[in-house]
């Protein structure tokens, strides 16, 4: 029990460093730029009565982020991306997402699945440190299964190491 | 509820089959060693008017192995012992050769006799007299298979066991089963979302595997008898890489309850959720040793992914040993039988092949040399590691021997094939039951 007290603290610790650090990025990157992703994001409706999940002109309708080669951190260009959707969640608390984590297809299956999920996370963690909610959000990975290009070479690969975000609805 | 019949009707069939010389052979006879045993398969009398050759599934389970050179008949059929010209096919260099008939009965199904034959010793070291349905011929020519094997080299035989694989057409996927040479593949669930990491329980009764069906990973047990399925594993997040305890009764899972992939233990009904290891990166693709004491996985604990083994109880339970050190990524180890060595998948430049480690010692040997080989699996005799490659964009089963020697494609398969996973003996087998 003890152990296990020991093992769970420093989980949590280490869980607060990382969140902590990826929260100072994201919110520097917010701070920076003009702030419409936000006033657009908190839910705004653009007075034609299209959500602004689906309006091609808001940045809500933005759904995929996307990494470099074996790598799950945020681009600093998706985080206004990110933390729009974050603060969309914090102002309307019945929304859900579900955040797909995706890899290219070179490797194991399995292991990929795990580097999914790892993408997924990264952006979970994002949105939870700028407002959003545990129980609104769920990271899944679809691995390498689910590929959005499928030819072999650079390009296709570069279009599936990517994580998409979809509100309750869409899946 | 067919495949089930199927055993059945296998394990009556084969209280009809006759060993009688079975303790009595020996490998020496034949040269033993790395020495190819030569093996005449004359054509069985009749064989013609089925509707599948028998003997050629036979040649063609035993030439897998890298075990066996074929010696050509030369036209020469004998069907019974008295018309063997033993000095002909000595001469031939045949070691044994195998003889038989097949003889279509009232009832619609096959007498099928067959001899195995020492050509040294003119006499015979095994054979058997069954009648067959039509529809299990295939099956009958694979127990033969099994029983050449066993009788030739002294290790059980694993023609008759089967294998599961996910094929991709267009955008359905299926889960499928078929014998252990690819052919007579049944669908055990279809869908359009992909289906990844079937395992086989130990028993052989029901397989495990991965569905994404629910929009994200979801793990499954399924019954192959009655097709009866139940979600095992549907936590928040992801839920992957199926792996059975030896004796049936747990399951290691990979879940994301908080956070990153990590290795759980559930009972094989889904209950009793237990966390297995703790590490701060990826733990996946758990496989339990045989003895059911520890498991090798896949962690990127050190930076890059390379294989680990660990205790899952007793005083050093939850201590991970690094088993991989060549190269940088290793990955879907999975124990051999016999649990004193390992197969995984070794990135080898720009290729992913097959490699085999021994548990107690560091040495890698790579089996294969192609572009992208996966998901390797042993043969449940050890002798042989089942494995998903790619040619021209698609991908094919393809089975290696454990020494690497002996490399051959399943064929008669369509669509993209991926994810196989070697089934267990039969249960006959595993008893031995049919050895008198």
């Amino acid at each position: 029990m003890k152990k296990l007290l020991t093992v769970l603290i420093i989980c949590l610790l280490s869980a607060c460093a990382s969140q902590n650090k990826q929260s100072a990025e994201v919110d520097d990157r917010a701070m920076g730029s003009s702030g419409s992703g936000s006033k657009d994001g908190a839910g705004s409706s653009g007075g034609f009565g299209l959500s602004p999940l689906r309006d091609p002109n808001n940045i809500l309708s933005q759904r995929s982020v996307y990494y470099d080669y074996d790598s799950y951190t945020v681009k600093s260009e998706y985080r206004e991306l990110v933390l729009a959707h974050a603060r969309y969640l914090r102002d309307n608390s019945d929304a859900k997402v579900l955040l797909q984590g995706n890899t290219d297809d070179r490797g194991s299956r399995e292991y990929n699945l795990a580097l999914g999920q790892k993408r997924a996370n990264s952006v979970k963690n994002a949105m939870l440190l700028s407002g959003a909610r545990d129980q609104q959000i769920e990271a899944v990975s679809l691995g390498e299964e689910k590929p959005r290009a499928t030819e072999h070479g650079e390009s296709a690969w570069a279009e599936n190491r990517r994580t998409d975000i979809l509100y309750q609805g869409e899946y | 509820m067919r495949v089930f019949t199927r055993y059945c009707y296998l394990a009556l069939s084969l209280l009809l089959w006759s060993n009688q010389a079975y303790a009595t052979l020996n490998i020496e006879i034949f040269g033993g060693g790395a020495k190819k045993i030569p093996i005449a398969i004359v054509p069985f009398s009749q064989e013609e008017r089925l509707p599948q050759s028998m003997t050629a599934i036979v040649s063609a389970d035993l030439e897998r192995t890298g075990l066996f050179k074929m010696v050509g008949t030369f036209g020469q059929t004998p069907h019974e012992p008295n018309d063997i010209v033993y000095a002909d096919w000595q001469s031939r260099g045949a070691s044994a050769m195998v003889i038989g008939s097949t003889h279509l009965l009232p009832d619609g199904r096959i007498d099928v006799r067959f001899r195995l034959m020492d050509v040294a010793k003119a006499s015979q070291i095994t054979g058997f007299t069954g009648a067959v349905p039509p529809n299990q011929l295939r099956a009958a020519a694979h127990r033969i298979a099994d029983i050449i094997y066993e009788a030739l080299t002294g290790n059980v035989g694993v023609f008759s066991t089967r294998i599961a694989f996910v094929v991709k057409e267009g955008n359905k996927y299926a889960l499928q089963i078929a014998d252990s040479d690819g052919h007579n593949a049944q669908s055990i669930i279809e869908y359009t979302e992909p289906i990844i990491s079937p395992a086989w329980s130990p028993d052989g009764s029901k397989i495990a595997y991965v569905s994404f069906e629910n929009k994200k990973p979801v793990i499954y047990v399924q019954n192959l008898a009655t097709r009866e399925r139940k979600a095992v594993a549907n936590f928040k997040g992801s839920n992957s890489a199926p792996a059975w305890s030896p004796n049936g009764d747990k399951l290691a899972v990979v879940l994301t309850l908080h956070g990153g992939s990590q290795i759980f233990l559930i009972n094989a009904d889904g209950s009793g959720l237990q966390r297995l290891a703790q590490s701060p990166g990826i733990d996946t693709e758990p496989n339990f040793s045989p003895d059911g004491r520890s498991i090798i996985f896949t962690s990127d604990r050190g930076g890059s992914p390379q294989i680990y083994r660990m205790a899952i109880s007793g005083g050093s339970a939850g201590a991970a040993e690094r088993l991989t050190f060549e190269g940088s990524y290793n990955v879907s180890p999975r124990f051999s039988p016999d649990g004193k060595s390992f197969t995984y998948i070794h990135r080898n430049g720009d290729r992913f092949n097959i490699a085999l480690q021994g548990l107690n010692n560091r040495q890698v040997q790579l089996l294969t040399n192609s572009k992208f080989d996966e998901s390797p699996s042993f043969a449940p005799n050890g002798k042989m590691i089942l494995y998903a490659t790619e040619i021209s964009g698609r991908g094919i089963l393809s089975v290696v021997s454990s020494d690497g020697q002996t490399k051959q494609r399943l064929s008669s398969q369509t669509g993209d094939i991926r994810e196989p996973s070697w089934g267990p003996l039969l249960k006959s087998q595993r008893n031995n039951d049919f050895i008198n």
